[in-house]
């Protein structure tokens, strides 16, 4: 029950208090960091930094454990190589984030506004999820290429 | 507040959200994973918590600190969902965004996340120059 619900609840308000504090949930914020050659604006980087200052030394110490605190095994991506496939899935990320401003989390996050701006932003990533389960559903079907056993999602 | 550090203390947070996930519960915080888990039904009652958590917490905040949220983009209809499109498939398609492989990823030092969060980075830049310095947009 508190590693089900409780525990990733507090985590979500955590996570979505600090989107919403660090200007992240800003389009205008986001894409000043990305315009390099106009008005830069480093907040997304502070914003890296801060999460990294955490998160580096503290997965560090997480990891020394053989398990974690609360449940009895760490689900972690399979592979820490560097593979085409995702960075070619990145580059397409890279393109919608460029053009509109909101990754996943801050679209998500903006939700609550109620305007029709990330309430249609989010309909349209859902459907992006979807396209994308066709893709891999139709590549591993194909019979002359090998599927595809990456199988990283962090 | 000093505008330079207020964007560190929210890093901070989603830092430390990232970081009880892990040594809590053993789960890598990446929100496009999390978000795909929750529309395509997959089993995981810690996903739609969280989910719940993060579209909640900007509220929480909003009300205690009587900040108001930011306009959203003025960009068009056709332009929201063409982005979102590229957003949820390109995420998927790498394994992770912003925070499975930007906050998380480089947090494990995998090669593999440093590599996808210059990529996304690098192409979200590029898009930027050519939207708005040599087409004029925005």
């Amino acid at each position: 029950m508190i590693t089900k619900t409780v525990i990733p609840l507090l985590c979500g308000l955590l996570f979505g208090a600090g989107l919403s504090i660090s200007g992240m949930t800003d389009t205008r914020v986001v894409l000043g960091f990305l315009d390099i050659s106009g008005a830069w604006d480093p907040s997304l980087m502070l914003v890296m930094v801060g999460a990294l200052a955490i998160t580096v030394p503290g997965f560090w110490l997480a990891q020394k454990r053989t398990q974690p605190i609360l449940t009895s095994e760490f689900h972690l991506p399979a592979s820490c190589k560097i593979e085409s496939k995702p960075l070619l899935g990145s580059a397409i990320f890279g393109i919608g984030w460029g053009l509109y401003g909101y990754c996943p989390g801050p679209a998500l996050a903006s939700l609550t506004t109620l305007n029709w701006q990330p309430i249609l932003f989010v309909a349209a990533m859902a459907a992006g999820v979807y396209l994308e389960k066709w893709v891999q559903m139709l590549k591993q079907q194909e019979p002359n290429r090998l599927p595809d056993k990456q199988g990283s999602t962090p | 507040m000093n505008t330079l550090l207020v964007p560190v203390i929210g890093g901070v947070l989603i830092g430390l959200s990232s970081l009880a996930m892990l040594a809590l519960l053993g789960r890598i915080t990446g929100i496009s994973g999390i978000f795909a888990g929750v529309i395509t039904a997959e089993s995981g009652t810690w996903r739609w918590a969280f989910m719940v958590g993060l579209i909640g917490g900007p509220v929480l905040y909003h009300l205690l600190t009587s900040a108001s949220a930011p306009l959203p983009s003025e960009a068009g209809w056709p332009l929201t969902v063409i982005a979102g499109l590229l957003v949820g498939f390109g995420t998927r398609y790498a394994g992770g965004c912003t925070s499975g492989h930007g906050v998380c990823g480089i947090g494990r030092l995998s090669q593999r996340s440093m590599a996808a969060t210059a990529t996304f980075m690098g192409a979200g830049m590029v898009t930027v120059y050519i939207t708005r310095h040599l087409l004029g947009a925005g």
